[in-house]
C-alpha cells in the first residue's frame, strides 16, 4: 500500500514546488531566517566541539596551564578497558530502552488516541513524570526503591526487597526502567499524535471490504505510523547515548555498584570532573560525537528518513 | 484532502543526510559542553568585583554562618558574602571556579589531596601563627591542611574521626557485648544475623562508608606507615601485604553477612543507613560523628536510651596501634592568593573562626572543634547524654597517635574515583583482596 501510495507522489510535488526564477531570492531569505540559529549553532555548538578536540590533545587538570598531549589522552582512552565497558553499557542502554519502550509507548498511544474522558485522564496521569525533572525522578525512585525502607518494606511487596539498585546484576536493568517510566509517556503522546492524523476515511474504507480491527491495525495503523515509529526511535536511540542525570542520581553519582551502571557520558563527567583529567574527559567527549553521528546516520540511512514522504497522496 | 504530519517534518529534519547528521552531532556536542558546564555554575560571584569578600562553604555549616554574621555586624565596610553549597558537587563547583579565577575569597575544603592540588597551583596562601593564631588547633589535625611544613588553611568546624555505633537493645536482645577485636565483630555479627537483624547498616550505594573499614583495617593491620607511604607517591606501596589482609577482612565480614543482602542499595544521602540503626534494623554503624547529631534529629528517645559508641576494633596479629583513627580531621578555611583583601579575610580567619562563642556553639550541637584544653568547657556541658558524647570524642583524638585523614580525601584527586570503584568491587567480591593493592597502584602510577 505505501508503495502505491509513494509512486504518485512526485508529480503533485512538483507542481507545487516555484518556478526557476525565485529560487535564488528564496536561497536568501531563507539563509536570512536561519542565520540566527546558525549563529547560535556556531556558537554553542561548533566552538565547543572544536575546543573539546583540541583539549583532547592537551593534559588539563582545570587549574593550571595547558600541555600538549598529542595522541596520549587517545592512546590511553582507547587502551582502556573501562572505555569499551562503559561503551558496551552505553548500547546496552540504548537497545534495551528501545526494546522496552516502543511497545509500551505505542500501546499506550493506541489506547489514548481515540477521544473520551477516561482516556484524557489517563493520558494526564502518565504525562505527569515527563514534568518532572531527572533529579528528583531519580531521588523518588532511589527512596521508593530502598530495600528497607521503600515500596518493599510494604507487606505482600516483600519480594520486591531486593537491592535493584546495588546488585551488579540487576542495577543496569532498573535503570532502565525508570528511563522508561520516565520517557514512554512521551513517545506515547508521540504516537497518539501520529494516531489521530491518520484519516478516518482509510479505516471505513478498509471496514467496508470487510478488514477486520487486527488487519486494519496491521495494515493501515502501523504502515501509517511508520515516519512516527522513526522519529520516536531516533530520539530514543541517540538521546540514550546522553542519559546522563538519571543515572547519575540513581548511582549516586558513582556509576556503581562497582562501575556496572558507568556509561560513557558518566565515565566522562567522572574523568572530567572528579578526577580532573579534562584531556581524557574530552577524548571520551570526542567518542561520545562521533558514536552518535554514526548513529544518526545509520537510522536516518536505514529508515529512509530522507526520503520522508506523504503517505497520504491521492487522498 | 489533510495533509499528513509527523512531528519534526520540518527543520532540522528536512535537510540532507549528511548534514542533517552533523547538525545532529553538533547539537549533542553542545549538549555534552552542557553536561560538563552544569556543575560550573558559580553565578557570578566573582571574588574580586566589588569591595568585601566572598566565601564559599556547605549548606549544612550553620555555626559557620552565624560566625559570618558577627562579622558582617562588626564590619559592615567588608562584609563577606557567603554562599553555600550542596556537598554533592561542591569540589567541582570550586575547581572550576579556580580554573575560570572565579573563585571566592575563602573557601572551605577537606584538606588533602585535593587542597594540596590549589596549593602546587600556587592558589592559597601560606597562613602564619602571627597571622591567624595557629598554635590554639589541635596539632594532629592541622596535619591535614599541612604541605611542605607550612600551614594553607585553619581548621572550620568539628573533629570528625569515624567510631563504631551500636544500638544497646538490639545487641542486647541478641547476647553481644560492643566488640573490641575484629575477631568479636565477627562473632557478634553471626549472633545478631541469627538474631534476624543486619548486624551492621552500611550505605554501599555511597562507596565512602566502605572505605572507612579498609582505613581502619589498613591501619589496624600494617600500622599508619603503610598509608603514609601511599600518599607520599609511592604506587608501590599499594602492594604491601597489609593492603591485601585488609581487603581480606573486609571481604570476610561482607562473606559472613555483616552487611545484610541490600547494604549496596543503601545509600547514605537518603538516611536509610541511620535509620536503620535507630529503629533497630541493625545492630551497628561505623560512621563519622557526625552521624551523632543526625540520630539526635531524627531520634532523639533512641540517642537517650539505646545508643551506643566505640572505637574501631584492634585486629589481632597487626601491627598498627588500635588507638590511631581515621576520619576527617575537620574542614579547613583557605584564603585565596589572588584576593583582593587579604587582610580583611585574615581578621576573619584569626577573630571569627573557632572564637569562644563558636566553640560554644560546636559544643551545644554534639561536636568537638579541634582546639586545644576544651577540658574545661567539656566538664560545664549541661546535658549527660552529650557530655559524654563530646568527652568519649575529645579523648578519642587526644589519645590518638595518628589521625588519618579519610583517603578519598588524601589522596590527588586523580586517585579517589579508581579508589572508591575499587573499594566497592572488593566489596562486592568482584575481585580478589590482592587485585585491590595491584589496581591501585596502576592508577597511582
Amino acid at each position: 500500500m505505501t508503495a502505491v501510495v509513494r509512486t504518485s507522489r512526485p508529480v503533485a510535488a512538483h507542481k507545487a514546488r516555484p518556478g526557476p526564477a525565485r529560487p535564488v531570492r528564496r536561497r536568501v531569505g531563507g539563509l536570512l531566517m536561519a542565520a540566527p540559529a546558525l549563529l547560535l549553532f556556531g556558537l554553542f555548538g561548533l566552538v565547543p566541539l572544536v575546543g573539546v578536540l583540541v583539549l583532547s590533545l592537551t593534559h588539563w587538570d582545570g587549574l593550571g596551564s595547558l600541555s600538549w598531549a598529542g595522541l596520549a589522552n587517545w592512546g590511553s582512552v582507547l587502551a582502556d578497558d573501562a572505555t569499551w565497558q562503559a561503551l558496551w553499557l552505553t548500547l546496552k542502554v540504548m537497545v534495551v530502552s528501545w526494546l522496552v519502550q516502543t511497545p509500551l509507548a505505542l500501546a499506550l498511544g493506541v489506547f489514548q488516541a481515540p477521544r473520551g474522558r477516561l482516556r484524557a485522564l489517563f493520558a494526564v496521569l502518565w504525562f505527569l513524570p515527563l514534568l518532572l525533572s531527572a533529579v528528583a525522578i531519580g531521588l523518588t525512585w532511589q527512596a521508593l526503591l530502598d530495600p528497607s525502607f521503600g515500596i518493599g518494606a510494604t507487606p505482600g511487596l516483600h519480594w520486591l526487597a531486593q537491592p535493584l539498585l546495588g546488585s551488579p546484576e540487576l542495577a543496569l536493568y532498573t535503570v532502565i526502567f525508570v528511563i522508561a517510566w520516565q520517557f514512554v509517556p512521551f513517545h506515547a503522546l508521540l504516537y497518539q499524535a501520529g494516531l489521530r492524523q491518520i484519516p478516518v476515511s482509510l479505516y471505513e474504507a478498509a471496514a467496508i471490504d470487510g478488514a477486520g480491527p487486527a488487519t486494519r491495525f496491521l495494515h493501515i495503523t502501523l504502515p501509517q505510523l511508520k515516519y512516527t515509529f522513526v522519529t520516536s526511535s531516533t530520539l530514543m536511540l541517540v538521546g540514550s547515548l546522553t542519559y546522563f542525570d538519571l543515572i547519575y542520581v540513581l548511582s549516586g553519582g558513582t556509576g556503581g555498584p562497582g562501575t556496572a551502571t558507568r556509561v560513557l557520558p558518566l565515565a566522562m563527567y567522572i574523568t572530567g570532573f572528579q578526577a580532573h583529567d579534562m584531556g581524557r574527559a574530552s577524548a571520551i567527549a570526542t567518542l561520545l560525537v562521533v558514536f552518535g553521528l554514526g548513529l544518526s546516520l545509520l537510522t536516518t540511512r536505514l529508515s529512509g528518513f530522507t526520503r520522508m514522504d506523504s503517505q497520504q497522496e491521492g487522498m | 484532502m489533510r495533509e499528513f504530519q509527523v512531528i519534526g517534518n520540518s527543520g532540522i529534519l528536512a535537510l540532507p543526510t549528511t548534514r542533517r547528521a552533523a547538525v545532529g552531532a553538533i547539537a549533542l556536542a553542545a549538549a555534552l559542553s552542557l553536561t560538563a558546564c552544569g556543575t560550573s555554575g558559580p553565578g557570578g560571584s566573582s571574588a574580586n568585583s566589588s569591595k568585601g569578600l566572598t566565601m564559599w562553604a556547605l549548606t549544612d555549616q550553620t555555626i559557620l554562618k552565624d560566625s559570618v554574621d558577627a562579622y558582617n555586624k562588626d564590619h559592615p565596610d567588608e562584609k563577606i558574602t557567603l554562599r553555600l553549597f550542596a556537598n554533592d558537587d561542591y569540589k567541582q563547583k570550586l575547581r572550576v571556579a579556580f580554573g575560570a579565577n572565579q573563585a571566592p575569597d575563602i573557601f572551605f575544603s577537606w584538606g588533602g589531596g585535593a587542597l594540596d592540588d590549589y596549593v602546587k597551583a600556587g592558589k592559597v596562601d601560606t597562613l602564619t601563627d602571627a597571622q591567624v593564631n595557629l598554635l590554639r588547633f589541635t596539632p594532629s589535625v592541622l596535619k591535614s591542611a599541612t604541605f611542605d611544613g607550612k600551614v594553607y588553611g585553619v581548621p572550620a568546624n568539628g573533629l570528625a574521626p569515624v567510631v563504631l555505633y551500636y544500638n544497646k537493645k538490639v545487641l542486647k536482645g541478641a547476647g553481644v557485648e560492643p566488640p573490641k577485636t575484629y575477631d568479636e565483630l565477627l562473632a557478634a555479627v553471626k549472633k545478631l544475623k541469627g538474631d534476624g537483624v543486619t548486624p551492621i547498616s552500611l550505605a554501599a550505594n555511597s562507596k565512602w562508608p566502605t572505605l572507612m573499614y579498609l582505613e581502619y583495617l589498613l591501619d589496624r593491620e600494617g600500622g599508619s606507615k603503610v598509608f603514609d607511604g601511599i600518599a607520599s607517591g609511592d604506587a608501590a606501596a599499594w602492594k604491601d601485604p597489609a593492603v591485601t589482609k585488609a581487603n581480606q577482612k573486609l571481604q570476610d565480614l561482607a562473606k559472613a553477612g555483616a552487611f545484610g543482602d541490600n547494604a549496596s542499595s543503601v545509600s547514605y544521602d537518603q538516611g536509610a543507613s541511620t535509620a536503620l540503626l535507630y529503629t533497630g534494623k541493625a545492630g551497628m554503624e561505623l560512621m563519622g560523628t557526625w552521624e551523632y547529631a543526625n540520630l539526635v534529629k531524627a531520634a532523639p528517645d533512641f540517642v537517650k536510651n539505646d545508643l551506643g559508641y566505640v572505637a574501631f576494633p584492634s585486629v589481632s596479629g597487626g601491627t598498627g596501634d588500635p588507638k590511631s583513627i581515621v576520619g576527617n580531621p575537620s574542614n579547613f578555611l583557605s584564603l585565596n592568593s589572588s584576593s583582593k583583601d587579604k587582610s580583611a579575610a585574615l581578621t576573619y580567619l584569626k577573630k571569627y573562626v573557632l572564637n569562644d562563642e563558636q566553640v560554644d556553639a560546636y559544643l551545644a550541637a554534639g561536636s568537638v572543634p579541634p582546639v586545644n584544653k576544651l577540658e574545661s568547657k567539656l566538664a560545664a556541658v549541661k546535658s549527660a547524654d552529650d557530655k559524654k558524647w563530646l568527652t568519649f570524642v575529645y579523648e578519642l583524638v587526644q589519645n590518638s597517635p595518628n589521625f588519618q585523614l579519610s583517603w578519598d580525601q588524601a589522596l590527588p584527586s586523580d586517585q579517589a574515583d579508581p579508589l572508591l570503584t575499587n573499594v566497592d568491587k572488593s566489596f562486592l567480591r568482584e575481585i580478589k583482596p590482592e587485585e585491590f593493592g595491584t589496581n591501585m597502584s596502576e592508577a597511582a602510577q
